[in-house]
């Protein structure tokens, strides 16, 4: 009787223990996100001002704003979504419409979720030798043509399961009243699928407006003013990149400053994104 | 009558021919759209791997296979390899989901079996957002903040604490420099902490209740159950999400690049700066001149390439594993 007693108990506090580990395993985990948007925050808003919006990237040692860094990143982020969103809608939607079952579909699938979590420095390294290389410099468009590269996986991803989610019984009402299957998908299937394929491209916005290393040696960097797309481009996060290792102060400071405007940026999009589709995870 | 009637009949016959055509016509354009996106998806990784093959050809020829064991990374002799590396790279991983996978596990029983309902999703998303930070600010975080912080306070205590054991003392030998390699493993171990985490909460939710119901009925605890039950069921799904984070872990490049120290020799102490592929790729490929030096950078690219590639095939071949057994 002693025994199996003592044997509860020694169950009962090991069950404690392993408990107590995950509530503390769940705090450094939350612990982690307030500590670096605590420092962001902290080091960012020091030197959040009005010419960090209206001046160019300053010389070692001047004061000066990222003007031409944040014009750059919205730039290449533009052109990136519209080359590669309509890509990864249309291969979404064989992939959910045409093909559902069909065996390029599985293999599309397979390659797409490994381009989805392959390491950007590859897509950078691969629009070197695509573009950089033939065309002799460096350029805007290679950079946004390395960003579109990232957005086409994410978009592929969720306009498949997007569209995987409408009930067939959509598309059959349509199909029943005569209208073409591209009629169907265009009216019907993308119309019950739109804010989730919204918040595919959201969430793609959100992954390369931080992106680094696919611009490193695509877009290079630019301490000028530029808006020409055949010329090396100044972008948020390289200008960050270069900033953050300088010896400089001011340069540091504006490091921070950018660090905190993507951050803010990032976060709030894929909160947004978020918010648009979060009645369908409640269940 | 008859003849003007028969006339429009035909005539109606005929539009409708047409529209059905054109219908027809525009659906096959549609659908060749959507094919030929399908297939750029696959042409996209295929072109991947023939550009960094072609880009990297001149280093492997010259360099054969000693190109993999050698350490020796000498821009003016010309003389590359790619041990050092490769070494940082799989070391920093290593060390970075050693430390995560058990905290990762730990956030999500927490989140499947102890959470307060309400708070659940709002935690969840929460250590969701840790893994949409950009690499970039986790990269000037850990240089700015954690690194300093780690040079002063823990890298000094370790190093007095295993001063004089054998083996211990020289894994932790200083000069505390504060960013090298195990800096870089810990940054890592934050950055893919939310990819384990929410894959292993994703297969713990297809646990069917009904047997951990019947391990509560025979009064299990808590832990038995997770230990027993739960973790034993979805342990090949966890293995895909731990490969998954393994991949990030890989490539990820930003971060490490802040922190690494970028110095190309292997070291056995975990504070010496080192250096990772991606982290090298960074650092050195717009200021190499001559080809051979960005041939052999591009050589770095591909064997991150097909190290990730291979990983992260097994990482999904596992999670699809999960999803054919529970019919999602």
């Amino acid at each position: 009787m002693s025994t199996a007693a003592s044997l509860h108990q020694r169950r009962k506090r090991k069950n404690g223990v392993m408990m107590a580990l995950c509530v503390i395993a769940a705090g450094i985990g939350l612990a982690w996100l307030a500590l670096i948007l605590g420092a962001l925050l902290y080091k960012g808003l020091s030197g959040v001002s009005l010419s960090v919006f209206t001046e160019m990237t300053p010389p070692p040692g001047d004061a000066g704003g990222l003007l031409n860094a944040i014009y750059g990143s919205i730039v290449m982020t533009i052109i990136g979504i519209i080359v590669g969103t309509p890509i990864g809608v249309l291969a979404g939607t064989y992939m959910a419409e045409y093909g559902r079952f069909s065996r390029l579909t599985m293999v599309v699938r397979f390659i797409n979720d490994i381009l989805l979590s392959a390491p950007s420095i590859i897509v950078g390294l691969f629009v070197y030798e695509l573009m950089v290389r033939p065309m002799g410099h460096f350029s805007a468009i290679a950079g946004a043509v390395a960003l579109s590269i990232l957005v086409i996986p994410v978009v592929v991803r969720t306009t498949e399961d997007m569209l995987n989610l409408v009930p067939n019984a959509l598309r059959e009402a349509g199909t029943a009243i005569g209208a073409p299957r591209w009629v169907v998908i265009r009216s019907v299937a993308y119309r019950a699928a739109l804010s989730g394929i919204v918040t595919g491209i959201l969430l793609a916005i959100a992954r390369i407006s931080g992106e680094t290393a696919p611009l490193l040696f695509t877009a290079l960097n630019n301490q000028f003013w530029s808006s020409n797309l055949n010329a090396p481009m100044a972008s948020l996060p390289v200008t960050i990149f270069q900033f953050a290792l300088s010896p400089y102060e001011e340069w540091q400071q504006l490091a921070w400053t950018g660090a905190l405007i993507i951050t803010l940026t990032v976060l709030g999009l894929s909160i947004f994104a978020r918010s648009l589709t979060g009645r369908r995870e409640d269940r | 009558m008859t003849a003007v009637s028969e006339a429009v009949t035909s005539s109606a016959v005929r539009t409708r021919e047409a529209t059905v055509r054109r219908f027809a016509l525009t659906d096959m354009v549609f659908r060749t759209a959507t094919r030929l996106s399908a297939i750029l998806v696959l042409v996209l990784l295929g072109g991947v791997a023939i550009s960094l093959i072609a880009g990297s050809w001149e280093a492997l020829s010259k360099f054969g296979f000693s190109f993999l064991t050698t350490e020796s990374w000498n821009p003016v002799t010309e003389n590359f390899g790619a041990l050092a590396p490769i070494y940082g790279t799989i070391v920093t991983s290593a060390i970075a989901i050693i430390i995560a996978v058990p905290i990762g596990i730990g956030i999500a029983v927490f989140l499947t079996e102890l959470c307060p309902r309400p708070l659940r999703r709002p935690i969840g998303i929460a250590v969701e957002l840790l893994a949409g930070i950009p690499s970039i600010i986790y990269g000037i975080w850990g240089l700015f903040v954690f690194a300093p912080f780690l040079q002063t306070t823990v890298q000094p205590f370790i190093i007095s604490l295993f001063h004089g054991i054998p083996g211990l003392s020289s894994l932790f030998a200083g000069p505390p420099y504060g960013i090298g390699l195990l800096t870089s493993s810990l940054i890592l171990a934050i950055m893919v902490l939310p990819f384990i985490t929410s894959i292993t909460k994703d297969v713990f939710d297809t646990v069917p209740a009904v047997l951990k119901e019947s391990a509560y009925g025979i009064g299990c605890t808590t832990w038995e159950v997770t230990r027993r039950v739960t973790i034993p069921y979805t342990r090949v799904g966890i293995m895909g999400g731990v490969m998954l984070g393994l991949g990030r872990a890989l490539g990820e490049t930003m971060a490490v690049t802040f922190v690494i120290g970028n110095a190309h020799r292997i070291s056995a102490s975990l504070f010496a700066p080192g250096t990772t592929i991606s982290a090298t790729i960074a650092n050195e490929f717009t200021e190499a001149d001559g080809e051979l030096y960005t041939s052999s950078l591009v050589a770095l690219g591909l064997i991150l390439f097909i190290i990730t590639f291979i990983i992260l095939a097994l990482a999904r071949y596992m999670l699809l594993r999960i999803d054919s057994r529970t019919g999602a």
